[in-house]
């Protein structure tokens, strides 16, 4: 049936086939607004790329620009400079009608699903149909395609007050679906929802990528989100993007502030100033931290260079999970012997580790 | 039963009454709705930052509806003597005073159609100019259908004034049974009369607002 999903594409709507391996493309790209006489940069000289058919996560905290960003893309915002280029046309360029038809070749989800309330589940799906000019036959042979797709079918004519936040969002993922867009945009689809229904929304979203083959830029602040579904994540602060990169990369070695700080809230793998005044109190030794990758026997490494070093480390601190399904991770360990001079026999012991490529930070303080 | 030997004297014209009065209603409820509806759209829509964003239309708009609303009614009908006869061709009459009352109240259903659609969901309305829809296909098909209810709701509400201003109809010669009330009733001390008049006019409001009530229920299913 995944197969049926991708044979419709509305009449009139762009092919979205333009633009290579680059779906999206944003170039130098600010938007200012003037709100009450003062002038408010949301997004400042963003360039990004998005790939056809990868998964990349926005995040960043409220007011770091990244609902701007993403309203940028489908031109429900223009730049005040720059260029958005989607499927290789340039959105900036177009009058309202091409404009209108750029829109209807991408999907978007928003944090409170903004379902129509006036219509039924299925009326909701097949609105951008109607809107595109799809005939009632082939609205009604989509609609329930797409509602058996996301798991509603039998709530089709249900209305949305009707609905759990979790069918109400997988309503607005079929609905985002309907003209078989090239491109979804995921504006925190999961912020309004509980964990559970996080987790089966999340889940739909990569089948939506998988098994559709949809682009996906989802827009977060939760870097759970972005470690179940993104292949790449981009970090924004303050309107501008601060590191982007494969989301394994991000997550295990995180190279600016906002990145630390993101990826210490999901992982908690790494202690906290707190919990390293709380740590130094029984350890007096030296503190160190090692980054656990996914590389073949880290452990017996680990252990070699401490024992060459002739230190004795203790594990104080930490945490290995999985991240894109890949063991990342982070262990804390204090170090100590190493007579007559602890303090050469740690560096001896980070060189040691330095040397073969291990990733290790003397915790400071 | 002297009480009512007025009243049951009168029955034709007490018939003719409710018939003038339900007639002036449905006049005045169907070119107020419309023209109502006009422009609580276009104040809905011109608003600074919606669709249609024109500072002047919206101020323009907004000013004739606040110049209007508040003027009493008994004032409003001697004032639009002029129009009246320019539109109906006579200031007295049924048709006159339906026309001034269809007027007065279109201004008032203005505003409740446009605070009724001000409280849309702005999201609604992102989602659907994200899917593509043109500034119409979003003002009819998205904005004033989730406004639905409230809006009926409103209409409702401006069925009790219509209805209030119909009783005012006979000061011009329009008839219907407020003009009964007082020709008949009153200004002969004949209370069985007037006490009939106001059953009819009870009986009326009831079943319109029982109808909005209904119909609102209808349209937000709920």
């Amino acid at each position: 049936m995944s197969g049926d999903l991708t044979g419709l594409r509305a009449p009139g709507l762009p092919t979205g086939d333009g633009g290579g391996d680059v779906l999206v493309e944003l170039d130098g790209v600010t938007k200012r607004f003037e709100r009450g006489g003062t002038t408010v940069t949301a997004v400042d000289e963003v360039s990004l790329r998005v790939a056809r058919g990868e998964v990349l996560a926005v995040i960043g905290y409220s007011g770091a620009g990244k609902s701007t960003l993403v309203r940028l893309i489908n031109a429900l915002e223009l730049p005040t400079s720059g260029s958005v280029r989607v499927a290789g046309q340039d959105l900036t360029r177009l009058g309202e009608k091409e404009l209108r038809a750029a829109r209807a070749g991408i999907g978007m989800i928003f944090q409170q699903f903004n379902l129509l309330s006036s219509r039924t589940v299925a009326g909701n799906v097949a609105y951008p149909l109607k809107v595109a000019g799809v005939g009632r036959e082939e609205r009604d042979r989509r609609t329930a395609e797409l509602l058996d797709f996301v798991g509603l079918l039998d709530r089709a004519h249900a209305h949305p007050e009707q609905l759990s936040g979790g069918q109400k969002q997988r309503v607005g993922i079929a609905r985002a679906l309907a003209t078989n867009p090239p491109l979804l945009l995921a504006d925190e689809a999961t912020s309004a929802l509980d964990p559970e229904t996080t987790e089966e929304v999340l889940t739909l979203l990569r089948r939506v990528n998988t098994e559709l083959g949809v682009t996906i830029v989802l827009i977060t602040h939760e870097m759970e989100a972005v470690r179940r579904v993104a292949d790449r994540v981009a970090v924004m602060e303050r309107g501008r993007v601060v590191e982007v990169g494969d989301v394994y990369d991000v997550f295990t070695a995180p190279t600016t502030v906002p990145a630390q700080r993101f990826v210490r809230s999901a992982t908690h793998d790494r202690p906290s100033p707190e919990a390293l005044a709380r740590l130094r109190e029984h350890h007096p030794g030296h503190l160190v931290t090692v980054r656990i990758t996914d590389r073949p026997r880290l452990q017996q490494l680990v252990d070699g260079a401490f024992r060459d070093a002739g230190v004795t480390a203790e594990l104080v601190y930490g945490g290995v999970g999985e991240v894109r399904e890949r063991r990342a991770g982070s262990l804390t360990y204090e170090l100590t012997g190493g007579q007559p001079d602890p303090a050469a026999a740690v560096q001896r012991a980070l060189a040691g580790l330095r040397a073969h490529g291990v990733v290790v930070e003397e915790e400071e303080g | 039963m002297d009480f009512f030997a007025g009243f049951l004297d009168t029955t034709d014209v007490y018939v003719r009454a409710i018939g003038q009065t339900l007639l002036i209603v449905s006049v005045a409820m169907v070119i107020s709705g419309v023209v109502g509806l006009a422009l609580g759209v276009a104040l809905y829509a011109t608003r600074p930052g919606n669709l249609y964003s024109n500072r002047v239309v919206f101020g323009a708009i907004g000013l004739l509806v606040n110049i209007i609303r508040p003027i009493p009614f008994v004032i409003f009908i001697a004032a639009i003597g002029p129009l009246q006869q320019l539109v109906v061709g006579s200031t007295i009459g049924t048709n006159a005073v339906a026309f001034a009352i269809a007027l007065a109240a279109a201004f008032a259903v203005a505003r409740i159609v446009e605070q009724s659609l001000v409280g849309v969901d702005p999201g609604v309305v992102e989602a659907a100019r994200a899917m593509g829809a043109s500034r119409a296909a979003i003002l009819f098909g998205v904005v004033v259908r989730e406004g639905l209810g409230p809006l009926v709701l409103g209409y409702t509400f401006t069925f009790v004034g219509i209805v209030d201003m119909s009783a005012q109809a006979g000061l011009v010669g329009g008839g219907g049974l407020g003009d009964y009330a007082i020709t008949y009733g009153s200004q002969t001390y004949n209370w069985g009369i007037v006490y009939a008049a106001l059953v009819a006019i009870v009986a009326i409001v009831i079943v319109g607002q029982f109808l909005g009530n209904r119909l609102a229920r209808a349209v937000m299913r709920r």
